[in-house]
């Protein structure tokens, strides 16, 4: 992730001369070190390790693994609709978090950035879903939505009969539905981090376009937005990766049905190794989702500056 | 503020304002309706009848019925996910907090070789969910008899809040002034004493966000203590929470009874935790109004 060379010259620390000059104390560092690296080594490293290593056999996660079959767990992945089918739900709950679900929450950023009364609950409010817990929200969305729920009641009173789906027992609708409960838990998170990066924009900035003149539109497009980007980066960074890796919600409210047509890469490999004991090819298909998410990390270390992700995640 | 009007519009400027003011409260108070009736539907749908849920799920409880949550609250099976949750999200922090500050704190404050290369090889945690992992993990935890023990859930979760958590902490202590460091260390302070007895104190903040971000994110777990808790009295509450849904799906109204109570500990944390919770996620000082 770091290139070594580049944090040497130009780091963050600064490079004026230590004092005094002393050795590096390695018993310290390396005493200091022990258990972190030993408990990351363990159960992230060395499991991430394995995972790439079982994704190499035709293996049931019981049996010595004896069924080396190179890279056909990989061919088979790519060739299984199932597979296909699992990553493209995820590809579309992708495009719909940058679609709908950031300029949603960045609309209201800007709202809650106003003088309004009450602003500071209602953010508490807004961000309240993302503390529950997948499972909880997943329990009360699915009661929320059966057929005859509150939703299809609320529909039907308020004239809207012809609105009523089947929202999570239809295939051509399953999906979306959950669009909307994601949004639902997540867009506060997203809300709270760009009022966060509005409130670093000087007001100054807008009281110098209002004298010259410019409107609402204008000043939000040439001033806001574009000083806005690096926390638009870094939400659009930690919505991709939280969408490829999408799990506990999907599982709690449909486990990926019906028929498949909620499933994402995560539902169909949890399946694929404890339900159908195909730990080897679900292994690879772990493999597949690890791969993806570096390479939306590396895209974004290319593109976007470092500082964008740790200013937001670090307090720096 | 929404309409930063030119000067030479003033007539129109409060009336604008005005009718601009009445939408932003609309859309408000519209996207608060649906952040809280859902909720507030679990909490209501708790003290209704599952007859009543049936036939009509929106109105007020009618008559209202306390035995789901009086149930729910008798039941030994929630009291024990309850203390299985506490239990391993305790144990998650008591290791995250030491490994992950001990390690940051040799990462902000030495020079050595390899250094750089230690820290990129956390951040590259950030990308690691336990989805990845979990098969791996499942067969280490088999292969080192942690299975079905509430270890076997604390130690790889600490593992995985290790890169959040040094990432947070790591430029807080590079904050820390040296000159600290070297008028302690002339007053013959050892690295040791130095981190327990001047970082510590000083990071309290820092410190105190790392342990509600790993709390919040222990509680809600769900992929890893599904796999790894098999008998019943190990499981935590999402586990307890999904399975009652699962099991118990006719019988709604004690379903969301359960799941209310389930969400409580975790609303009440948010209350009072709000700014750790928030200030995790946000550059310093950007906590305002």
């Amino acid at each position: 992730m770091t290139t070594v060379k580049e944090r040497e010259t130009t780091g963050t620390v600064p490079a004026r001369p230590r004092r005094s000059l002393r050795r590096t104390p390695w018993p310290v560092v390396i005493l200091f070190l022990i258990p972190a690296l030993a408990l990351y080594c363990l159960f992230v490293l060395y499991p991430i390790a394995q995972s790439i290593r079982y994704s190499g056999y035709d293996w049931n996660g019981l049996e010595p693994l004896t069924q080396w079959v190179g890279l056909q767990n990989f061919i088979d992945a790519f060739t299984e609709p199932e597979f296909l089918e699992a990553s493209s739900h995820n590809a579309i709950i992708v495009v719909l978090s940058l679609a709908l679900q950031i300029p949603f929450a960045l609309a209201l950023a800007v709202m809650l950035n106003q003088q309004l009364k009450g602003r500071a609950l209602l953010r508490t409010l807004y961000f309240a879903p993302y503390i529950l817990s997948e499972v909880v929200t997943g329990v009360v969305w699915r009661q929320m939505l059966r057929p005859g729920g509150f939703l299809d009641t609320t529909l039907v009173s308020a004239g809207g009969e012809s609105l009523v789906r089947e929202w999570l027992g239809d295939p051509e609708v399953v999906l979306y539905s959950l669009f909307f409960v994601i949004s639902w838990k997540y867009f506060g998170f997203h809300m709270i981090l760009l009022m966060a990066g509005l409130q670093t924009i000087p007001g100054e900035l807008d009281e110098a376009a209002a004298i010259d003149g410019a409107n609402w539109w204008d000043t939000f497009r040439y001033i806001t937005l574009p000083l806005l980007g690096p926390t638009i980066r870094v939400s659009i960074f930690l919505s991709i990766i939280g969408s490829l890796q999408l799990f506990d919600l999907v599982w709690v409210t449909t486990r990926g049905g019906p028929i498949n047509a909620s499933s994402t890469m995560a539902t169909y490999l949890v399946d694929s190794a404890f339900r159908r004991g195909q730990f080897g090819y679900a292994s690879a298909v772990s493999v597949i989702v690890f791969v993806l998410s570096l390479i939306v990390a590396l895209l974004y270390q290319r593109f976007v500056l470092r500082r964008d992700l740790e200013g937001a995640l670090t307090g720096a | 503020m929404l309409d930063v009007t030119h000067p030479r519009t003033a007539p129109n400027h409060r009336l604008r304002r005005t009718v601009g003011r009445g939408l932003l409260y609309a859309v408000a108070l519209g996207v608060l309706a649906v952040i809280i009736v859902p909720l507030a539907f679990a909490v209501l749908g708790g003290f209704s009848s599952t007859g009543q849920l049936v036939v009509d799920p929106v109105s007020l409880p009618d008559p209202w019925v306390t035995s789901n949550y009086l149930e729910t609250l008798g039941s030994p099976n929630f009291w024990k996910q309850m203390g299985n949750s506490a239990f391993i999200a305790l144990v998650t922090i008591l290791l995250v907090l030491p490994a992950s500050s001990l390690a940051a704190f040799v990462i902000a404050r030495f020079r050595f070789r390899g250094r750089n290369a230690v820290y990129a090889l956390f951040t590259l945690g950030l990308l690691f969910p336990v989805a990845v992992a979990i098969l791996p993990l499942f067969i280490v935890l088999r292969q080192t008899g942690l299975l079905d023990n509430p270890l076997g859930v604390a130690l790889p979760q600490a593992a995985f809040a290790l890169p959040l958590s040094i990432v947070i902490i790591r430029p807080f202590f590079q904050g820390i002034p040296r000159d600290l460091e070297d008028a302690a260390s002339l007053d013959g302070c050892g690295p040791l004493r130095f981190y327990w007895s001047v970082m510590l104190p000083l990071s309290r903040p820092v410190m105190s966000t790392v342990a509600v971000l790993a709390i919040v994110t222990s509680w809600n777990a769900f992929l890893l203590p599904l796999h790894v808790l098999i008998r019943a009295e190990q499981w935590t509450l999402p586990i307890g929470v999904n399975n009652i849904s699962a099991q118990y799906s006719t019988d709604t109204a004690l379903v969301l009874a359960y799941t209310t109570l389930a969400m409580l500990p975790a609303i009440l944390f948010y209350v009072i935790a709000e700014r750790q919770i928030v200030r995790g996620i946000l550059p310093k000082g950007a906590l305002k109004g």
